[in-house]
């Protein structure tokens, strides 16, 4: 199936709360006792299911806890079960990245040297902002708040922040430096994503930070067939990411888009659902990209 | 690494169940179903 349409779907039921748009509000039912996998704004007027960043924050900043089993543990599942494929398909948020970056500008790749350092930099976000700060730095009333939803997420301002302050004059006289701040990022974000492919992803996303941990063992993988593999690299070529194949197809910063499946010209690449426990999907040794390179 | 998939599968279903008898989705749902100031860049 098409990604792009999947990408679609997920978009609009992760958003299927009509009533919303038009009048300003949020979902309160009980689907929201559940998080979606991926980064979509819990207080979006469209949403149905939580924001999985933001309820790990909001369950750790909290009086009563300081850490949160149920958030971690669906955030496992997710990543267990897909990996980081729940970026490159489920996620609304990389969907509008796919969608800017398909505007005709010139496309770069930013160098090794800057982007390896600025690819560590979800991780810091993911450790700092959305675990230790609300962990550790409370309000006088034993509180915190969401940190990286409050300084960073682009999404909450893209979906929950602009729709909301358009539709209520009472939140557009609460306007402030941390909106300009926040819309100012957002325009960053945007714009990057124009230029770079999958920007606020490679550099910024600590969801997909924590997804990229699951990637080597999760259910759903990339198998490369060492039969079939002539080691041309035109999959490491064609990968968006800059993922390091074939000799590592399951690599954290894979989003399963299928841009190498699409190169390979011996169709040596699948994308799988692997319930073995044995070790069917080795991943080739790197001599194989160099010998052929 | 194959076996780690297994592991970490029941290891999640546990904390969902752990959190789930500390009542940790009420956080989650009171949360989610009021407007986050804070995450739309207001508070």
């Amino acid at each position: 199936m098409k990604r792009g349409i999947v990408q679609s779907i997920a978009t609009l039921v992760a958003n299927s709360y009509l009533p919303g748009f038009w009048k300003g509000t949020i979902y309160s039912g009980k689907i929201k006792y559940l998080c979606f996998p991926g980064l979509n704004c819990y207080s979006c007027p469209g949403a149905l299911g939580s924001c999985p960043l933001g309820s790990l924050q909001a369950v750790i900043g909290s009086l009563k806890y300081s850490v949160s089993f149920y958030v971690l543990g669906l955030l496992s599942f997710f990543g267990t079960t897909l990996g980081r494929l729940i970026c490159g398909w489920l996620c609304p948020f990389g969907f509008l990245q796919d969608l800017l970056h398909k505007i005709k500008t010139k496309k770069v790749n930013l160098p090794r040297s800057i982007d390896r350092p600025l690819r560590t930099l979800k991780y810091f976000l993911l450790l700092f902002f959305v675990l230790f700060f609300p962990m550790f730095l409370n309000n006088q009333y034993g509180t915190a708040p969401p940190y990286f939803c409050q300084w960073i997420c682009p999404a909450g301002t893209l979906e929950g922040g602009i729709p909301l302050v358009l539709y209520h004059a009472s939140l557009r006289d609460m306007v402030g430096f941390l909106f300009g701040w926040k819309l100012f990022l957002l325009l960053v974000i945007l714009t990057g994503a124009l230029f770079i492919y999958r920007f606020f992803c490679k550099y910024l996303c600590p969801l997909g930070a924590f997804y990229g941990f699951f990637n080597r063992i999760s259910f759903v993988r990339l198998h490369v067939d060492p039969h079939q593999c002539t080691g041309c690299n035109q999959c490491a070529k064609s990968c968006p990411m800059q993922v390091p194949l074939p000799s590592q197809p399951n690599h954290h910063e894979c989003i399963r888009c299928g841009a190498c499946q699409k190169s390979c010209p011996g169709q040596a690449i699948s994308l799988q659902w692997n319930w073995n426990c044995r070790n069917e999907t080795k991943e080739l040794p790197r001599e194989t990209v160099s010998k052929e390179a | 690494m194959n076996k780690a998939k297994y592991f970490f599968l029941i290891l999640s279903l546990a904390l969902i169940g752990l959190g789930l008898t500390r009542n940790e989705q009420l956080t989650v749902l009171r949360k989610a179903i009021r407007i986050c100031l804070e995450c739309i860049g207001i508070g």
